[in-house]
């Protein structure tokens, strides 16, 4: 604060030295009148990623990059079809995701609770939010051991690793999301005779939504990487399980197909919530721009 | 007439410091009083008390049942299409006919099936008018509605609350800082410092009034005088 005006004192005398006689400056446009043929944006946005996928495959083909290190493109694919083929591919997808959505419900079900009670409630807050500040500080993925001891070694600790790992991102982007309420909202809304039941309904649950939809994304990513954690011990089925087999043969095809896969169901996961976000949030004007 | 607001020896202190101090006001059913003073004299204070908001008050306030409010933003919740927040916390199912009469009566039913963030201010303050009467208050409390707008729109939302007021016949307590606004459209105007009711003058100009007679620029010299502001550079057209 002291030195603005000092500041504001020293500035004209300064300009008056460095511009003294008026300068002018001469705006080009940049517009092309005949534009050349250019590539559309999509294709060069697409060039990276099959380039790369090009080289893997050349280098591969000419045996630049050897089998043992990663397996070409065109076994994958034909792993793909076999293990698909045989059910294999089918069945460990299936058990996974089974993993996946059991430890998501759960976790869901244990942070929406959560949140709301911290969050609507005083008490709640105080009890509940600092005990949940304190649980994030430990990594999740550190708690493998300690699950297997207590669950064993069967479905009980992959889920509930998954579970865990949901319970974060989902608590507090809701809780974040019930705090956030726009207080004056509130004031309006209880001035047009909404009860305690009416505001919650209509102004708190739907000023957290996009908090929510926020963490829901952040989640299901969570519960799939949660998922890879858990599946490298003792998986008996499911993608970990196939993963950890094709290690022991050093068949990286199979390693690089269930990967592929892993991040498949991610992306799935990460467009369904995008397409909820776009129905749920058509209020705001100014959601995600066009298409 | 009987009176409508009745408010005896108020008094409100935040964190110990005094911002009413025992007031007294009475507002007659149907009296269109505004609310004139500085920033920080308790004149939104007052009007929060008024409407319910705020209950840690030392005095007695009896206000009816039925009132609502307008405030300087519209606050329109905007998950809820415009005419679902028009009959908001009403009881019952949402009325769509009844949201429509009341939108019509600000002159923007065509707009409400759409989205709150879709409006211009104007519109938005509308809907919240619209949302305010539709519960047939029998006093109205506006907290400087006209203050966000532009001056055009303004001078048309300014006419249209004294049209409204005369169709519902409510009593309104306006909150302003506006003299003109005050003058254009009140009975009575009341003047706040430090949590008082420092001045009171009737306005007995018949309505429309016209701002530019010599009646109105004299009551108009008398608030600017009792605020403490003295214009020497803003003449009237005379």
């Amino acid at each position: 604060m002291t030195t603005k005006p000092l500041d504001a004192a020293m500035l004209p005398q300064q300009k008056e030295v460095v511009a003294a006689p008026s300068t002018r400056v001469t705006i080009r446009g940049t517009a092309k009148v005949d534009r050349r043929f250019t590539v559309p944006r999509s294709v060069r946005r697409a060039a990276g990623p099959v380039g790369l996928v090009l080289l893997w495959f050349l280098t591969s083909a000419t045996g630049v990059l050897p089998e043992s290190v990663l397996a070409s493109p065109v076994d994958v694919l034909r792993q793909a079809v076999d293990l698909t083929k045989n059910g294999e591919l089918p069945h460990a997808i299936a058990a996974s995701g089974r993993r996946a959505a059991i430890g998501f419900l759960i976790g869901a079900t244990v942070a929406l609770t959560l949140s709301l009670v911290a969050g609507l409630f005083r008490l709640g807050e105080d009890v509940i939010d600092s005990s949940m500040g304190m649980f994030r500080a430990i990594p999740w993925v550190g708690l493998i051991p300690l699950f297997i001891v207590w669950f064993g070694i069967e479905e009980t600790p992959k889920i509930a690793l998954v579970a865990l790992g949901v319970t974060y991102p989902l608590y507090f982007n809701i809780y974040g999301g019930i705090r956030s309420t726009d207080s004056q909202l509130v004031e309006a809304a209880r001035m047009m005779g909404l009860g305690r039941f009416g505001l919650i309904k209509y102004v708190i649950l739907p000023s957290a939504l996009p908090g929510a939809l926020v963490g829901l994304r952040y989640a299901l990513s969570t519960a799939w990487l949660a998922l890879v954690f858990a599946e490298q011990v003792n998986a008996d089925a499911g993608l970990g399980y196939l993963m950890s087999n094709a290690q022991q043969y050093f068949r990286t095809d199979v390693i690089v197909l269930c990967l592929v896969v892993y991040a498949l169901l991610g992306l799935a996961c990460d467009f369904a919530v995008r397409i909820l976000s776009r129905r749920l949030l058509t209020w705001r004007a100014n959601f995600e721009g066009e298409a | 007439m009987a009176n409508s607001v009745e408010i005896r020896g108020l008094s409100r202190a935040f964190d110990g410091n005094t911002v009413l101090h025992d007031l007294d006001l009475d507002i007659r059913e149907g009296e269109f009083v505004a609310l004139l003073g500085h920033s920080g004299c308790g004149k939104s204070t007052l009007l929060r008390i008024l409407a319910g908001l705020d209950d840690e008050i030392g005095g007695e306030v009896t206000v009816p049942a039925r009132r609502s409010a307008a405030f300087q933003s519209p606050r329109l919740l905007p998950w809820l299409k415009v005419w679902r927040n028009v009959v908001l916390g009403l009881p019952g199912r949402p009325d769509r006919a009844l949201a429509l009469k009341a939108l019509d009566e600000v002159g923007i039913a065509e707009r409400a099936t759409v989205w709150p963030k879709t409006l211009s201010g104007g519109q938005a303050q509308r809907v919240s008018l619209a949302r305010a009467l539709v519960r047939e208050p029998e006093l109205l409390l506006l907290d400087e509605p006209f203050g966000a707008l532009d001056a055009l729109t303004r001078g048309k939302v300014q006419a249209l609350v004294a049209e409204l007021w005369q169709l519902h016949g409510c009593a309104i307590l306006l909150v302003t800082h506006d003299v003109e606004e005050a003058l254009l459209l009140a009975d009575r105007v009341l003047v706040m410092d430090e949590g008082r009711i420092a001045h009171e003058v009737t306005v007995d100009l018949p309505r429309p009034r016209d701002l530019t007679t010599p009646e109105f620029v004299t009551l108009r010299a008398r608030l600017l005088n009792w605020l403490g502001v003295t214009r020497t550079l803003e003449g009237t057209p005379s």
